[in-house]
């Protein structure tokens, strides 16, 4: 079967943008995506779009025009953009269509999110009682794992100082200030461990990506970097996930990413130490640490060591988040994965110009992981 | 006692939190799910505890149903041994004494302190301490 390639990719930049709704973020990437591979709104044959609060995806055919093209929502928790990017490979794999785009975006209120009880199955008394709140999750998630595998408060801290400091060259990044290590760890405290430069905000942004089939890239002269691996995957029994008032004793280690990754790299045929550069999910810090192990890279434990030696920064063996990460570009949540789908593109090509990971990488890995315990990998070469 | 929902705590002296327990596969879960699928099961009132965190800012409304005043809490989860995981407030213990693997024990707290007749929350707190 011959691979799918991504041949154009486009970006609304992250963070605050008042007076722009999501469904225009996301025409101006798709925009941009369709000059970046030099075809016409009119060629693309079909359309996966991904939102999760910003409105449907298919009314922006009435900004991109009315061509009766194929256009279809995806609305799938934090995977959501993962599930659109998976469709549209699968829409060319299957020989249907041999052009077409995955786009996400969002635009997600200030603060938390506030999500309520009847939405998750569950009963009203645990949001009445203050239950309802994903930062609590994430910090008992990574306090029981930094008190089993001997990861430090320094070690989450070290991962926000290199989002802040990669995210200064990327021009689609929302928090593009460096932070200094001291700042980040004496920083208003939200929930324990965690302080406030240790969690990603809701944001907005918008990115597209067109794909073809092999030979359609071909006639179109691009640079050829093919889709190897798209997963997108549900969690296992006794996994632990966010808004979740009993655990089965003994879980809290099978992750749906754990299956996803496994099976992305089966797929690509390929291993965890083949590849280049990699953007983990980083709702925040600790989820960084925790996915370099739940994604193969490193054993539980070594990331304490990782990070001290510099190990993830884009000179390390294993650049991690080379745009900043969620932690420095928000969460727009049907926007979130295709951006490290699009930053993997720009490290491919060589165009990352200040956050360039050097030695011209040939393999780059991406991974989102989400309520409700869903997760999306991608492996691309070039 | 008023508790926050029917059917979470047991009607009895010492209150027990009211988990189910799957009627094929002995699975225990916290709360009882609605449907056949499980029975309703009382939850030993003794646990060590699992994980932890602070809240440290007050969750927005809705869903929280508590007061405007607003001072942090510890929260985690509590290993019931044999049963399940429970995700409960942590109540009289000072944040810099929570560690995993404390001993831990039920307990009821108000959600809104300053109420006449407080709707009751579960908690757990350090084993023998006193509110």
């Amino acid at each position: 079967m011959s691979d799918v390639c991504i041949v154009g990719i486009g970006i609304h930049r992250f963070g605050r943008t008042d007076g722009v709704s999501g469904v225009e973020q996301g025409v101006h990437a798709v925009r941009a995506a369709l000059a970046d591979a030099g075809v016409e709104w009119p060629q693309v044959q079909f359309a996966y779009g991904a939102s999760d609060a910003a409105g449907n995806p298919d009314t922006m055919v009435e900004h991109l025009g009315l061509t009766g093209v194929q256009f279809i929502n995806v609305r799938n928790g934090c995977a959501a953009g993962g599930s659109a990017l998976f469709s549209a490979q699968m829409a060319i794999k299957s020989g249907e269509f041999d052009l077409g785009i995955a786009v996400g975006f969002d635009k997600h209120p200030r603060g938390a999110f506030n999500a309520l009880p009847a939405e998750y199955n569950l009963p009203d008394w645990y949001g009445d009682a203050g239950y309802m709140i994903t930062t609590q999750f994430f910090a008992n998630k990574i306090t029981r794992y930094m008190h089993l595998h001997g990861i430090s408060r320094t070690t989450l801290g070290r991962v926000a100082e290199k989002a802040f400091r990669n995210a200064v060259h990327a021009p689609h990044a929302w928090r593009r200030q460096p932070v200094a290590l001291d700042e980040i760890l004496d920083g208003a405290m939200v929930s324990d461990p965690y302080s406030k430069y240790m969690f990603c905000s809701p944001a907005e942004g918008g990115v597209a990506l067109v794909l073809a089939s092999e030979k359609r890239a071909r006639e179109l002269g691009k640079p050829l970097v093919r889709l190897k691996a798209a997963t997108m995957r549900t969690r296992p029994p006794g996994s632990f996930e966010v808004f979740a008032p009993c655990i089965d004793i003994g879980g809290g280690t099978a992750t749906a990413t754990r299956i996803a990754s496994r099976d992305a790299f089966t797929l690509a045929g390929i291993g965890p130490a083949d590849i280049a550069v990699a953007q983990l999910q980083d709702t925040e810090a600790g989820a960084e640490i925790m996915h370099m192990a739940e994604n193969g890279f490193c054993a539980d434990g070594e990331q304490e060591q990782w990070l001290a030696e510099g190990r993830t920064e884009i000179g390390g063996a294993l650049p991690v988040n080379t745009d900043g990460g969620c932690l420095a570009c928000g969460e727009p949540i049907g926007a979130s994965g295709l951006r490290q789908v699009y930053e993997n593109v720009v490290q491919l090509r060589g165009d990352g110009a200040g956050r360039q990971v050097p030695g011209a990488p040939k393999t780059a890995y991406s991974h989102v992981y989400g309520a409700p315990g869903v997760s999306a990998v991608t492996i691309l070469e070039r | 006692m008023r508790a926050i929902a029917p059917g979470l705590f047991t009607d009895e002296p010492q209150p027990r939190l009211v988990g189910g327990r799957h009627r094929d596969s002995g699975r225990i879960v916290f709360p009882c799910p609605p449907g056949n699928d499980y029975e309703p099961h009382p939850l030993r009132r003794d646990g060590t505890l699992w994980s932890w965190t602070i809240q440290r800012y007050r969750p927005k409304s809705p869903p929280y149903a508590g007061p405007e005043a607003f001072a942090p809490w510890p929260v985690g989860y509590v290993e019931l041994a044999g049963e399940t995981i429970v995700e409960a407030r942590l109540a009289n213990v000072a944040f810099a004494d929570v560690h995993i693997g404390m001993p831990l024990e039920l307990t009821f707290i108000p959600l809104d302190p300053a109420a006449a007749e407080p709707v009751m929350i579960h908690a757990f707190q350090p084993a023998g301490a006193r509110a």
